[in-house]
């Protein structure tokens, strides 16, 4: 079942352009044969993925299935053991440009809600490592944070406490605290996590509007494959291994029952290895 | 009054010192208390209770020692606590707020025994502990002038970084920021104004003054800046309310200002009590 899904080739970027201009397209993340292994257990095993500019790549996998290890070795976090990641071209022990990264955790949902901070502080505070010590804004920089407040379409919420947002619209505040330093790529980590159903779409929906007219590439990491697989430009399906990485329309095309049937396997086999604790994900949500 | 303080040089430098620790208390008390470090400044407040008893003890037991102002003594113990507070707060990752009690009862420990020591003190010990209107030196208006400069150039340097910190400590270190150095400079500042503050409102209730008009204006204000705005504004006027009704009542300032900030916030809670019920 596996080796089906490993056999569709991956074909990056949108249909319309030939297949002399992909090449052309600028890489924005390769991860070439890397594996990573905590103490005694393997997390990650030769996976091997590229991200070219313009995608939007949604990875998903179950819980333990070595998503946020990925997003440490490509944010610098845990160093590489085996493998390579280049970021924008560069070696990754050698890149000095972070500021070109974005990063939307999960964990932005749990701040405490009651600081007294409006929503334009807190994404100001996004430009606080670009403008360095003893920097003060100026009024290009205001004019960037509410730029980047209304890409999100928080404009007239602007000084509000943040408390005082709902869960999705503080998710769209972080979004605009990263926009606002000019990321070439950002980074999500579940981000609809404490967001409710009903402005999941809508969420989905400005992350494809900085996609497309920001020509931000995104990354978003989920464990939730129903709600992504019809916003994204390209899907990758993690599980230790990389079992699939190709164009959304390739993904949707594999019938559901073998889909689902290799989720739920898979995560099966990973229990019964690791015992680890698990939800079932994928199956029962298509 | 005014005349009062034209004409005496006490009553100046009591009215002085006080402005100046109703901005830097409570400025520096909006970074404790939105980073929920509240209890710092009551464990540092009791370090430096310590300090001065151990200053004072000095003092007694050596005539030599007579001319030792006790600040600087409570200076020191108050800034060697707050890096023995930052030390157990790293040895007990898990259970980071037990450095406060290690460090207040361990402050009020000392205290105690210095002042055993020395047989009990004059009433000077009283003024340290609620403030006193008229125990205020020019030197140590001086010695506070010096410290507000640096922790409100500080603060205006760094206010983008413990912003940040305060906000969000997690993306502060992963976007790259200097943190821990950030954070030790300011755990330093909290000791420092601690001390310059105890002379006026006294030991016990120095840690009243960085969280009671904060407390206050967190209710009210829309966004950081403004939370800052209130809570100088809150401070300087529980502080210098405090110090002249506690001239005209010849009672302790410390425990006037105390009471003003404790009306004020009252005040706030029922205003946005009203506010809300006339905007349902």
């Amino acid at each position: 079942m596996i080796l089906i899904f490993e056999a569709v080739v991956m074909k990056i970027t949108a249909g319309f352009l030939g297949d002399k201009m992909e090449k052309q397209l600028h890489s924005i993340i390769e991860i070439e044969q890397v594996s990573y292994r905590y103490e005694k257990e393997d997390v990650l095993e030769n996976i091997n993925l590229t991200i070219h500019e313009g995608a939007f790549l949604g990875i998903v996998g179950p819980n333990g299935s070595g998503k946020s290890t990925l997003l440490k070795l490509v944010l610098g976090l845990l160093k590489t053991q085996n493998g390579e990641i280049r970021l924008f071209g560069q070696e990754i022990s050698r890149f000095k440009d972070w500021h070109k990264i974005g990063f939307v955790s999960q964990k932005a949902n749990s701040f405490n809600t009651g600081f007294p901070a409006t929503v334009y502080e807190v994404v100001s505070s996004g430009l606080t490592k670009k403008l360095g010590l003893f920097k003060f804004m100026k009024r290009e920089h205001h004019m960037k944070v509410t730029q980047a407040i209304d890409s999100v379409g928080l404009l007239a919420f602007k000084d509000r406490n943040i408390g005082e947002l709902s869960g999705g619209q503080q998710q769209r505040v972080f979004i605009a605290r990263a926009l606002v330093s000019d990321p070439k790529l950002m980074i999500l980590d579940e981000p609809t996590v404490g967001v409710d159903a009903q402005n999941v779409q809508s969420f989905y929906e400005m992350l494809d509007e900085l996609n497309k007219k920001l020509g931000i590439t995104l990354l978003l990491v989920t464990h939730d494959i129903g709600t992504i697989s019809d916003k994204v430009t390209h899907v990758a399906c993690l599980n230790k291994h990389l079992h699939f990485h190709g164009k959304t329309e390739e993904f949707e095309q594999l019938k559901m029952d073998e889909m689902s049937e290799f989720y739920g396997h898979d995560v099966h086999i990973l229990t019964h290895e690791h015992d680890h604790h698990h939800h079932h994900h994928g199956g029962s949500e298509q | 009054m005014i005349a009062g303080i034209l004409q005496y040089e006490f009553l100046q430098n009591a009215f002085l010192t006080g402005i100046i620790i109703g901005i830097i208390a409570p400025l520096i008390g909006v970074f404790i208390v939105v980073r929920r470090l509240s209890l710092i400044a009551d464990a540092l407040s009791h370090v430096t209770l310590a300090g001065i008893a151990a200053s004072l003890l000095l003092e007694k037991k050596f005539i030599g020692l007579s001319g030792l102002n006790p600040l600087y003594m409570g200076m020191v113990f108050s800034v060697t606590g707050s890096l023995f507070i930052e030390k157990l707060r790293a040895v007990y990752k898990h259970y980071q707020e037990l450095a406060i009690p290690i460090i207040l009862s361990g402050g009020i420990g000392l205290g105690a025994i210095f002042i055993s020591l020395a047989d009990g003190f004059n009433t000077d010990l009283f003024s340290y502990l609620f403030g006193s209107v008229s125990a205020v030196s020019r030197a140590d208006l001086w010695t506070i002038l010096v410290i507000s400069i640096f922790v409100i150039a500080m603060i205006l340097l760094l206010y983008k970084e413990l912003f940040l910190l305060s906000f969000d400590e997690e993306h502060a270190k992963a976007s790259g920021i200097a943190a821990k150095s950030i954070h030790f400079i300011f755990i330093v500042m909290v000791a420092l104004v601690i001390a310059a503050s105890m002379r006026i409102v006294g030991i016990l209730l120095v840690s009243s003054l960085m969280t009671l008009p904060v407390a206050a204006s967190i209710r009210i204000a829309k966004g950081f800046k403004q939370t800052i705005f209130y809570s100088v504004l809150f401070g300087e006027t529980s502080v210098l309310g405090g110090l002249m009704l506690s001239y005209y009542l010849d009672l302790a300032p410390g425990g006037m200002i105390v009471i003003i900030a404790v009306l004020i916030l009252i005040l706030t809670i029922l205003i946005k009590k009203l506010t809300v019920k006339v905007a349902v």
